[in-house]
C-alpha cells in the first residue's frame, strides 16, 4: 500500500467512527456528557464515562458521524473551541475521580473559520498541551481515522499514542502539503509520501507506541482484541505514581 | 540600478499570508521607504529613529531577531544560548537543505529562533526572539529545541521568560517532528509556570498556526504589537473554508484585546519599559521564602 492508498482508507466514509468504538469496546456502560460550561456543547467531540471490565474510565472522541446527516450535525469531526474545551474538562474530571481518559482521535484538523478564531481556537488546542502534559491520571489515545495536525495534537498528549493500521498523522493535509510545494493540490500522493504520515512510518520515527492491525473482518475481530489491550495497558499504567507518570510523559515528548 | 522597493514585495504567497509584507534585513542609509500599509515615504533612518514604526500611520514594520533583542535588552548584558544549533533534514523531505541554506543566507541566522539571557532596565530574564526571514519563523524541532531549553534554563534558574513570536507555524518539511514541537515546548512552559514563574508573551504580526496553539497563548501575561495579525488558522484559509470574505481587522490584535484573548496592545516605544516594569511586579516569592527559612536555620 503507498502512502496515499492509507490516507483514502483513513478517510474512507464506511470506516468505524469514535462512536463506533465507544459502542463496540464500552457498550451500554457508557453514558455521554455534554457541553464545556462556558459556551456551548460541541458535537464533533464525543465525552462521557464508561466501564471498561467493571472499572471507570473517561472516554473522548472526535466524532466524524456515520452518514451525511450526523456528519452535518458533527461537522465532519471538526472541533471548534469548545469541543477542545469540553474534552479539557472531562480530563479534570477524571484526574478529580482517579480514572484513566481514552481519546480516539479521527479528524481532519481542527475547524477554520469565524467563530473559531473569535473563541480562541489556538488558545483552546494550547491550553489542552499544557494541561494534558501534567494531567495526572493515565491517558492513551488511538488514532483510528485522519489525525490532523494541531487538532488532532490536542487529545493525544498522551502517554502512549496507537494508531489503526489504515489510520493517519500529519502537520499538513497532503492537499495543503502539495498546494505549498509544487502549486498544485492534486499532487497528494507525492505529498502523502514526503510527509511519512502513516503509521508504520510514525513507528519508525517514534512518535507511536503501537500499530493496530486491522483485521479483513474489522466488525468481529478488532474491538474485543482492543478492549483487552486497552486494559493491559491501563493496568500497568495504574502501578506508577503520578508523579512518575507525568515524568515520563514531559520525556516522552522532549525527545522529539 | 537595483530597485530600493524591491523588497517591499512579497517573495511569496506565504509570506504575504498576513496581507502585509516582507521587509529587508538592511535598509541602506538614506533611502526613501514606502510604508507598505500607508505607502507614505520617508526617509530609512527616520523610520529607524521611530523603531521601525511607520511615521504617519504607525505601521509596526516587521523587524529581524536582532534587533528586537538591541530594542530590548540593555546593551551589552545579552548571552546568547545554542546559538550553532541547526536542524537536519530527518525525514528526507525534498529540497529542505536548499530551503534551509536559503533561509540561512537570508537572515543571517540557524534557525527561526533566537534565545538568551540579558537584562531589561536591569531585570534579568530569559527571552527568545523569533524571526520572520527564517522560514517565516516557522517551528522546525530547533526552534521547539531552543524555546524548550530557554523554559528549562529558567526553570532552574528561576527567571522569568519573554517570548517575541513571529510565525506562519508549523514547519512542513519536518512533518510529524514539527507538530511535536508543540507538545514539547508546551510541557516546558507548564514546568516553568508550575514553579510559580512568570511567562510574558509578545505576539508580533504575524502569529498563527502551531505557534498560536502552542506557547503563544500559554503566556501570564500576552501582550501584542498594535494590528499584529494572531491566528490559528490564517485568513486565506478560513476564506477559503467557509467562502466568504472576512471582515476588515479580523484577527488584529485590537480584535483579539476585544476578543478577551490578549491583555494589552502596546506600541513598539514602549515595549521595553513595559516588560521591565510587569517584571518588577512579579518578585520571585518562592525563592525569597526559601532564603527566609535558610535565614531561621
Ligand atoms: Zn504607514
Amino acid at each position: 500500500m503507498s502512502a496515499f492508498d492509507h490516507v483514502t482508507a483513513a478517510r474512507a466514509n464506511d470506516r468505524p467512527t469514535s462512536i463506533d468504538y465507544i459502542t463496540r469496546i464500552f457498550g451500554d456502560s457508557f453514558f455521554e456528557l455534554h457541553g464545556d460550561r462556558r459556551f456551548a456543547d460541541d458535537k464533533a467531540v464525543i465525552g462521557g464515562i464508561a466501564e471498561l471490565n467493571g472499572k471507570p474510565v473517561t472516554v473522548i472522541g472526535l466524532e466524524k458521524g456515520r452518514n451525511l446527516k450526523e456528519r452535518m450535525s458533527r461537522n465532519f469531526g471538526s472541533a471548534h473551541p469548545e469541543g477542545y474545551r469540553k474534552a479539557l474538562r472531562l480530563m479534570k474530571q477524571a484526574e478529580k475521580f482517579h480514572r484513566p481518559v481514552i481519546c480516539f482521535v479521527d479528524t481532519s484538523g481542527a475547524y477554520c473559520g469565524i467563530g473559531a478564531e473569535e473563541r480562541g481556537q489556538g488558545q483552546a488546542i494550547a491550553e489542552n498541551l499544557m494541561e494534558m502534559m501534567t494531567l495526572k491520571t493515565p491517558i492513551l489515545s488511538i488514532f483510528i481515522g485522519e489525525g490532523g495536525s494541531g487538532g488532532a495534537l490536542a487529545l493525544a498528549v498522551a502517554d502512549e499514542v496507537w494508531m489503526l493500521e489504515n489510520a493517519i498523522y500529519s502537520v499538513i493535509s497532503p492537499e495543503g502539503c502539495a498546494s505549498i510545494l509544487w502549486k498544485d493540490s492534486s499532487k497528494t500522493a507525492e505529498a502523502s509520501e514526503c510527509l511519512k504520515l502513516t503509521a508504520q512510518d510514525l513507528f519508525k520515527l517514534g512518535v507511536i507506541e503501537r500499530i493496530i492491525r486491522e483485521p479483513k473482518d474489522i466488525e468481529s475481530k478488532l474491538f474485543d482484541g482492543l478492549k483487552n489491550l486497552i486494559a493491559e495497558t491501563f493496568a500497568k499504567k495504574a502501578a506508577l505514581s503520578p508523579e512518575r507518570l507525568i515524568e515520563l510523559r514531559y520525556n516522552r515528548f522532549r525527545k522529539y | 540600478m537595483p530597485d530600493i522597493f524591491n523588497f517591499l514585495k512579497p517573495k511569496n504567497e506565504l509570506e504575504n499570508q498576513g496581507g502585509f509584507v516582507e521587509n529587508h534585513p538592511y535598509i541602506p542609509e538614506e533611502l526613501w521607504v514606502k510604508c507598505p500599509v500607508c505607502k507614505a515615504a520617508m526617509l530609512s533612518s527616520d523610520l529607524m529613529d521611530n523603531h521601525k514604526v511607520c511615521l504617519k500611520c504607525n505601521y509596526h514594520f516587521r523587524i529581524a531577531a536582532r534587533q528586537r533583542i538591541e530594542m530590548t535588552i540593555d546593551e551589552g548584558t545579552f548571552t546568547e544560548m545554542d546559538a550553532e544549533m541547526t536542524s537536519a533534514n530527518k525525514i528526507d523531505f525534498p529540497d529542505y537543505e536548499k530551503k534551509l541554506k536559503s533561509a540561512k543566507l537570508s537572515s543571517g541566522e540557524n534557525e527561526s529562533v533566537l534565545t538568551g539571557v540579558g537584562c531589561i532596565n536591569g531585570e534579568k530574564t530569559v527571552i527568545a526572539v523569533m524571526n520572520s526571514q527564517f522560514m517565516m519563523g516557522s517551528m522546525g524541532t530547533v526552534t521547539g529545541e531552543k524555546i524548550t531549553r530557554a523554559f528549562e534554563y529558567a526553570t532552574d534558574k528561576r527567571l522569568p521568560v519573554i517570548i517575541f513570536t513571529v510565525s506562519g507555524g508549523a514547519r512542513m518539511q519536518e512533518g510529524i517532528l514539527s507538530l511535536m514541537q508543540m507538545a514539547k515546548t508546551s510541557g516546558a512552559v507548564k514546568r516553568h509556570s508550575d514553579a510559580g514563574l512568570l511567562y510574558i508573551t509578545v505576539l508580533t504580526d504575524p502569529t498563527t498556526g502551531g505557534v498560536t496553539a502552542s506557547f503563544a497563548m500559554e503566556g501570564d501575561i500576552i501582550l501584542s504589537e498594535p494590528r499584529a495579525l494572531i491566528g490559528f488558522a490564517g485568513p486565506r484559509v478560513i476564506e477559503q473554508t467557509i467562502r466568504q470574505k472576512l471582515p476588515k481587522d479580523f484577527q488584529s490584535a485590537e480584535f483579539l484585546l476585544e476578543k478577551g484573548f490578549i491583555d494589552a496592545v502596546v506600541e513598539r516605544r514602549n515595549m521595553k519599559d513595559t516588560l521591565a516594569r510587569l517584571i518588577r511586579l512579579h518578585p520571585d516569592t518562592m525563592q525569597k521564602k526559601e532564603v527566609a527559612a535558610d535565614e531561621r536555620v
